[in-house]
C-alpha cells in the first residue's frame, strides 16, 4: 500500500501538514510514555510483595504460628491472637454478609430497570465509598455503646457492611451471565419463581459467586479502621483455652462459643498497626511478618480466584 | 417409596390449596425477602448518616459552623473543649489532591496502555497486577512505606522540593520548612495514596475505554489520524464524564483512606500549610483519637469530623457513579 500510493500521498500531507514528521514522534512517544506508565505503576507491587517477603520470612518461626504474644521486651512469642481473630472474624462477617448480598444481587439482576433495582446499585456503589472508618464509628454506636463492652459482633458486623456492597455486585454479575432460558424453562415447566432462583439460576452461577465472595472476603480480612473500635484487639486471645475454660466452668458449648464474640478480638490488620505503633525492634520485625501472613492470604485467594475465573471464560468462549 | 394413588395425589387439602394461592407458591415471601435485602443496603446508607447525625447533636451545637472555617491558629483542645477542624480538612483535602494530581495521568497511561495498545496474551496478566495493587491491605501499604518507601524515596524528594522551590513565592506555602528525618509528611500521604488509587482509576477508565463503539477509533483512524490522536481527541472527549467519574471515585477512595495515611503523615498539627512537614487527616484523627477520647463531647466532635467525612464522600461518590452511567447508557453495547 505504502509503496503504490507512497509519493502523491505524502506530498499532499506534506504540503498541508507540514507537521506529520511532529506527529509521528509524538505517537510513538506518547505511545511508549503509556506503557512505562504501567510499567511504574506496577513497581509498587513488587516492591512492596518483595521487601514484605524478605523481611517477614526471617520472623517466622513456629512459635508465631502458635503462640499468643509475650509482654514487650521480651524475644518469642507469636500471632495466634491475630490469625484464629481473623478467621473467626471473617467467618461470622460472612455469614451475616452473603444471605443478604446474594438475596439482594438476585434483585438487581432480575429487577435492573425498575426504580428499586436502580436504587439498589445506586446505593451499592455508594456504599462501597462510604469509607471504613467512618463504617467503624457506625457499628461503635450501634454494637458497642449500647452493650457497654467492644466485642468480636461488632468487628464482625462492621465486616459484614464492608463486604456488602462487593458480595452485591459480584451476584448480580455473576447470574446475569446465567442465559435467560435456563429460567424460563423451569419457570415453564411450573416450577415457582422461588424454587427456580435456588436451584437452577444459583448452581449455574455459584462457581462464579464463590469466587466473589472469596475476593470480597480477602479484601474484608485486610480491613483494619472497621474494627479499630469495634473488635478493639485482645492480647490474650486463644480460641483452644478459651473454650476449655469456658467449659470446665460447666458452661454449654455454644454458650462458651457465644462469649467468644462476646468479648474483645484481635485480628491480623490489626496487630500489624498495633505495632508500628510501638518503638520496639522485636515487634516491628513480628508486624513484618504479620505484614507476610496477610499478604499470602491475599495473594492466595486472588491469585486462584482469577485463575478460577479466567478458565471458566475461556472455557465459554468455546462453545 | 411409597406409591401413592392417583386420587390420593390430587386430594390436596383446602388449606393448602388457599394458603398456595395466598402465597403464590412460595414466591410472595420470595419476593418479599428479596425486596426487603434490596433496601437493606439504601437503609444502611440512611442509618449511618442518622446515626453519625444524631450522636454529634451536642458538639454541632458546641462547635458551630466555626468548626469549619479555614484559620491559621486552630485549636485542637480535648480537654478545654475547643475545637476546629480546619487542619484535618485542610490534611484530607490537599493529600487526595497530591493523590489524584499524581495518579489520573498515570490510572489513564495505564488505561490506555491495556485497552488500546497492549497485546491481547498481556492483557490479562497486566490486569491481574494492576488487581493485586488495589488488593493489598492499606496496614501492608503503611508499613512498606516507613520503613523502605519514606527513606528511600519521600525524604530525599521531599528535601529536593524544599530547595528547589522553598523559594517561589506563591508556591513556598507549600514548599517551606525543612522535610522531616523520617520523611513523615503530607507530602508522603499523598503520594502514598496516589500509589493506592491508581488502580481505582486505571480499572474503572479501562471499562470506560473499552464501552466506547469501535466506529470511533476506525473512523478518526480512516480520517488519517495518529493512533495517539485518535486517543486524545476521539476517545476522551468521548468518554470524558466516565473518565470523570473514575477521577471522582478516586478521590473518593482517597479521601476516606484511613491506614496507610495514619501510618505515614505524621499526626501533628501545626500552623503550616507545607508539605513538607507532618500534618494531619480527618480520617487519622478519627482513628487516632477516637479509641481514646477524653470526654463524651470529644468522640462527639469525632463523630461530627466523621459526619463531614461521609457526606463528602457520599456526595463524590454520587457523582462519579451518574458520569460512570452516563458513558455506558450512551454507547450502544455498553453493558453495566
Amino acid at each position: 500500500m505504502e509503496t503504490t500510493q507512497a509519493s502523491p500521498r505524502k506530498l499532499y500531507i506534506h504540503q498541508s501538514r507540514p507537521r506529520y514528521g511532529w506527529r509521528k514522534f509524538t505517537n510513538v512517544a506518547t505511545l511508549v510514555g503509556t506503557g512505562l506508565m504501567t510499567l511504574v505503576a506496577i513497581i509498587p507491587l513488587f516492591w512492596i510483595v518483595g521487601y514484605v517477603f524478605y523481611q517477614g520470612s526471617q520472623s517466622l518461626n513456629l512459635a508465631f504460628f502458635t503462640k499468643t504474644p509475650l509482654p514487650v521486651g521480651m524475644e518469642g512469642g507469636g500471632v495466634l491472637h491475630a490469625i484464629e481473630g481473623t478467621l473467626l472474624l471473617t467467618l461470622v462477617a460472612a455469614v451475616f454478609a452473603i444471605p443478604p448480598g446474594v438475596l439482594a444481587g438476585f434483585y438487581a439482576a432480575y429487577h435492573a430497570n425498575t426504580p428499586l433495582g436502580t436504587a439498589l446499585r445506586f446505593g451499592t456503589d455508594v456504599l462501597s465509598g462510604v469509607p471504613s472508618i467512618v463504617i467503624g464509628i457506625f457499628g461503635y454506636a450501634l454494637f458497642v455503646k449500647p452493650f457497654g463492652t467492644y466485642s468480636g459482633f461488632a468487628g464482625a458486623l462492621a465486616m459484614a457492611i464492608v463486604m456488602l456492597p462487593t458480595i452485591i455486585r459480584t451476584v448480580e454479575e455473576m447470574i446475569k451471565l446465567v442465559p435467560q432460558s435456563m429460567r424460563e424453562g423451569s419457570l415453564s415447566l411450573g416450577a415457582p419463581e422461588w424454587k427456580t432462583a435456588l436451584k437452577v439460576t444459583l448452581p449455574a452461577a455459584v462457581e462464579g459467586i464463590i469466587t466473589g465472595v472469596m475476593l470480597a472476603l480477602a479484601r474484608a480480612s485486610g480491613e483494619t479502621a472497621p474494627l479499630l473500635f469495634t473488635a478493639l484487639g485482645n492480647d490474650h486471645f486463644e480460641v483452644g483455652s478459651l473454650v476449655q475454660s469456658g467449659l470446665r466452668s460447666g458452661k454449654p458449648l455454644p454458650m462458651v462459643l457465644w462469649n467468644l464474640l462476646a468479648q474483645p478480638v484481635d485480628s491480623l490488620p490489626l496487630t500489624l498497626y498495633k505495632y508500628t505503633q510501638q518503638p520496639y525492634p522485636e515487634r516491628i520485625s513480628q508486624a513484618w511478618g504479620v505484614a507476610f501472613i496477610l499478604m499470602i492470604l491475599i495473594l492466595a485467594v486472588n491469585i486462584t480466584a482469577r485463575l478460577v475465573v479466567g478458565v471458566r471464560a475461556s472455557k465459554n468462549r468455546g462453545h | 417409596m411409597t406409591k401413592i394413588s392417583s386420587a390420593e395425589a390430587k386430594k390436596t387439602p383446602a388449606w393448602l390449596k388457599w394458603l398456595n394461592t395466598v402465597l403464590q407458591h412460595g414466591d410472595r415471601p420470595w419476593n418479599t425477602l428479596l425486596v426487603a435485602m434490596a433496601l437493606l443496603g439504601l437503609v444502611l446508607i440512611v442509618m449511618i448518616g442518622l446515626m453519625l447525625w444524631n450522636s454529634s447533636g451536642e458538639a454541632r451545637a458546641l462547635t458551630g459552623l466555626q468548626f469549619l472555617i479555614p484559620t491559621n491558629d486552630a485549636n485542637w483542645d480535648p480537654v478545654n473543649n475547643n475545637f476546629q477542624a480546619w487542619p484535618f480538612i485542610y490534611g484530607t483535602l490537599i493529600t487526595s489532591l497530591v493523590a489524584v494530581l499524581l495518579a489520573v495521568p498515570m490510572g489513564l497511561g495505564v488505561a490506555i496502555f491495556l485497552s488500546e495498545l497492549c497485546p491481547t496474551w498481556l492483557r490479562t496478566p497486566i490486569g491481574l497486577l494492576v488487581e493485586l495493587l488495589a488488593a493489598i491491605p492499606s496496614v501492608v501499604y503503611g508499613l512498606w512505606a516507613i520503613f523502605v518507601f519514606l527513606p528511600t524515596v519521600i525524604q530525599p524528594l521531599g528535601a529536593f522540593l524544599g530547595n528547589s522551590l522553598g523559594w517561589i513565592p506563591g508556591l513556598n506555602i507549600f514548599f517551606d520548612g525543612s522535610m522531616s528525618e523520617s520523611g513523615a509528611s503530607r507530602l508522603a500521604a499523598g503520594v502514598v495514596l496516589a500509589i493506592m488509587i491508581v488502580p481505582t482509576i486505571a480499572a474503572v477508565s479501562r471499562d470506560v475505554f473499552i464501552a466506547i463503539p469501535h466506529a470511533q477509533r476506525e473512523a478518526s483512524l480512516a480520517l488519517g489520524a495518529t493512533l495517539w490522536e485518535t486517543i486524545s481527541r476521539v476517545l476522551v472527549p468521548y468518554g470524558m464524564s466516565g473518565i470523570l467519574g473514575a477521577v471522582i471515585l478516586g478521590l473518593g477512595r482517597a479521601l476516606g483512606e484511613t491506614m496507610a495515611v495514619t501510618m505515614v503523615i505524621g499526626n501533628s498539627i501545626e500552623g503550616s500549610y507545607s508539605l513538607l512537614r507532618p500534618g494531619y487527616t480527618m480520617s487519622s484523627v478519627i482513628a487516632n483519637e477516637f479509641a481514646e477520647a477524653v470526654s463524651q463531647i470529644h468522640s462527639e466532635v469525632l463523630i461530627e469530623v466523621a459526619l463531614i467525612l461521609f457526606f463528602m464522600t457520599l456526595i463524590l461518590n454520587a457523582i462519579a457513579r451518574l458520569l460512570v452511567w452516563s458513558v455506558a447508557r450512551r454507547s450502544p453495547q455498553g453493558t453495566r
